[in-house]
């Protein structure tokens, strides 16, 4: 039976030898079969073929390993280079996972820090609070894991003095930040407890403006930039391993400087 | 005994590449490689030569995060192989003996032998001129990448280390310029390693014998 879409007047078949090549190239099932072990390659990887599962649990677990030579590294009494006031960079530079187009502000008069966790005092705080404790100044370079860095001055209650003073574990393994911006970190006990950790409310002497974490931002001379979150909203003490937002997308978890 | 005896009895045959030798190229060869790809991969998110990038299928690790973790995991093996290396090439004598000396009068020779196609490659025992300053160059920006490394990692931890380099950024450009210096000499090492496959082949079983002071005699008579 004659087709349908069978032209009437057939095409000369020399043409068929001419585009050979290309047509065995198109081949479905050749297309097929490729598309399907390809397929089959990346679910025997688990992830995708660039990153095979195997390789990314092996670098994780050198990270690891990593993370506790950092700790071992970390002097808690080795302080930072400081700089003259007159070297700090003002605007501070922009930095998020979100263009700045896109900070939300936070009401300052609303904002409280919420604590939990291993810390006798759980009493939320006001910035009031905060601005009744002794303050401290530091003038410190910021270092991204990017490679930029710049100075900046900040102005804050140390972190230690506000840990002794709710009464948190000092022992316990972590501190964790939850923040506004949905930016969840945390660091190490002995990092916190550093003498140029603060909780920082001003920069260059002026209250922090909205993109860089006002009310209340972690600003910590031994982190790499991605460790110091901004518009923190609560804190907890705990000796569970609580992770960060760019840890669970790879990167190393100590980022000590 | 005679010191003849002595001088003979001291000559111990061995391969030209010493099987520690060999080993310890190839996991190098491999750690380099880890090292600059990653680099590649980290470099790019914040550039120091401005138009400067490197293409997704010359970088390890398919983003930063991943360029890093092969980084920090690549640094130990590049580490601990360089550092076992120098410390059996000082034991051994080998880094002295191959590497050493070189002469200013044979450095101009064997560039301008270079330049006249003339090069000599019959013997690949001995090293010329040229090739003991390139050595000794790797040698030394491999102990730098090392050093700025750990600068750029720590800086705080290491700060009088950073301020010796001029600083984070100044440390980072060293860092920057190690690996150039590196990738350099891997392009030409890699090119004439393919002109003389005999070299590759000796890196691989070792090579011709060799008897360890034959050529300190050599030089001894010249």
């Amino acid at each position: 039976m004659k087709s349908r879409f069978r032209p009437n007047r057939l095409p000369d078949p020399a043409v068929l030898d001419d585009y050979l090549p290309l047509i065995k190239s198109l081949e479905r099932r050749g297309l097929i079969r490729g598309g399907i072990s390809l397929g089959a390659l990346a679910m025997l990887t688990g992830c995708d073929v660039e990153r095979p599962a195997s390789v990314e649990a092996a670098l994780l677990a050198i990270s690891r390993f990593n993370d506790k030579v950092q700790a071992l590294l970390f002097n808690p009494n080795k302080l930072a280079p400081t700089y003259p006031a007159s070297m700090i960079l003002k605007p501070p530079k922009f930095n998020a996972y979100y263009d700045v187009m896109d900070v939300k502000p936070v009401d300052g008069a609303k904002w409280r820090l919420e604590l939990s966790g291993l810390i006798a005092d759980k009493r939320p705080w006001t910035i009031r609070d905060l601005q009744a404790l002794p303050q401290r100044t530091i003038v410190i370079k910021h270092i991204c894991v990017e490679g930029w860095s710049y100075i900046g001055g900040w102005s804050g209650v140390p972190f230690r003095t506000f840990l002794e003073y709710v009464g948190a574990d000092l022992r316990a393994k972590y501190v964790a930040f939850k923040t506004a911006d949905n930016y969840p970190s945390s660091i190490d006990m002995a990092s916190a407890l550093h003498p140029q950790t603060l909780l920082a409310t001003e920069y260059a002497g002026e209250t922090l403006a909205d993109p860089f974490g006002y009310p209340m931002r972690l600003r910590t001379a031994v982190k790499l930039g991605y460790k110091n979150p901004k518009w923190v909203t609560a804190i907890e003490v705990t000796n569970k391993y609580p992770g960060g937002y760019w840890e669970s997308r790879g990167f190393p978890w100590f980022a000590g400087l | 005994m005679s010191s003849a005896s002595i001088a003979y009895n001291r000559r111990i045959t061995h391969r030209l590449h010493p099987l520690p030798v060999r080993i310890m190229h190839w996991i190098n060869a491999v750690a380099m490689l880890i090292m600059i790809t990653s680099g590649w991969g980290i470099y790019n998110d914040d550039v120091i030569i401005r138009g400067l990038h490197f293409a997704k299928f010359l970088r390890l690790g398919d983003w930063a995060a991943w360029s890093l973790n092969w980084h920090f995991a690549g640094m130990w093996l590049l580490a601990i192989n360089g550092l076992i290396y120098l410390i059996y090439g000082v034991a051994t004598g080998r880094l002295r003996e191959r590497l050493l000396p070189i002469r200013v009068s044979e450095l101009i020779h064997t560039v301008r032998e270079t330049l006249h196609f003339r090069l000599e490659h019959g013997d690949i025992t001995t090293y010329n001129a040229v090739q003991k300053l390139l050595y000794i160059v790797v040698i030394f920006a491999g102990i730098s990448q090392v050093v700025t490394g750990l600068a750029i990692w720590k800086p705080v931890q290491f700060s009088g280390l950073v301020s010796l380099l001029g600083g984070f950024q100044s440390a980072r450009v060293l860092h920057f310029v190690g690996m150039a210096v590196i990738f350099g000499f891997l392009v030409v090492h890699v090119l004439l390693a393919l002109l003389v496959p005999r070299t590759i082949w000796a890196m691989l079983a070792g090579g011709p014998s060799v008897s360890q002071h034959d050529r300190n005699d050599k030089a001894t008579q010249s």
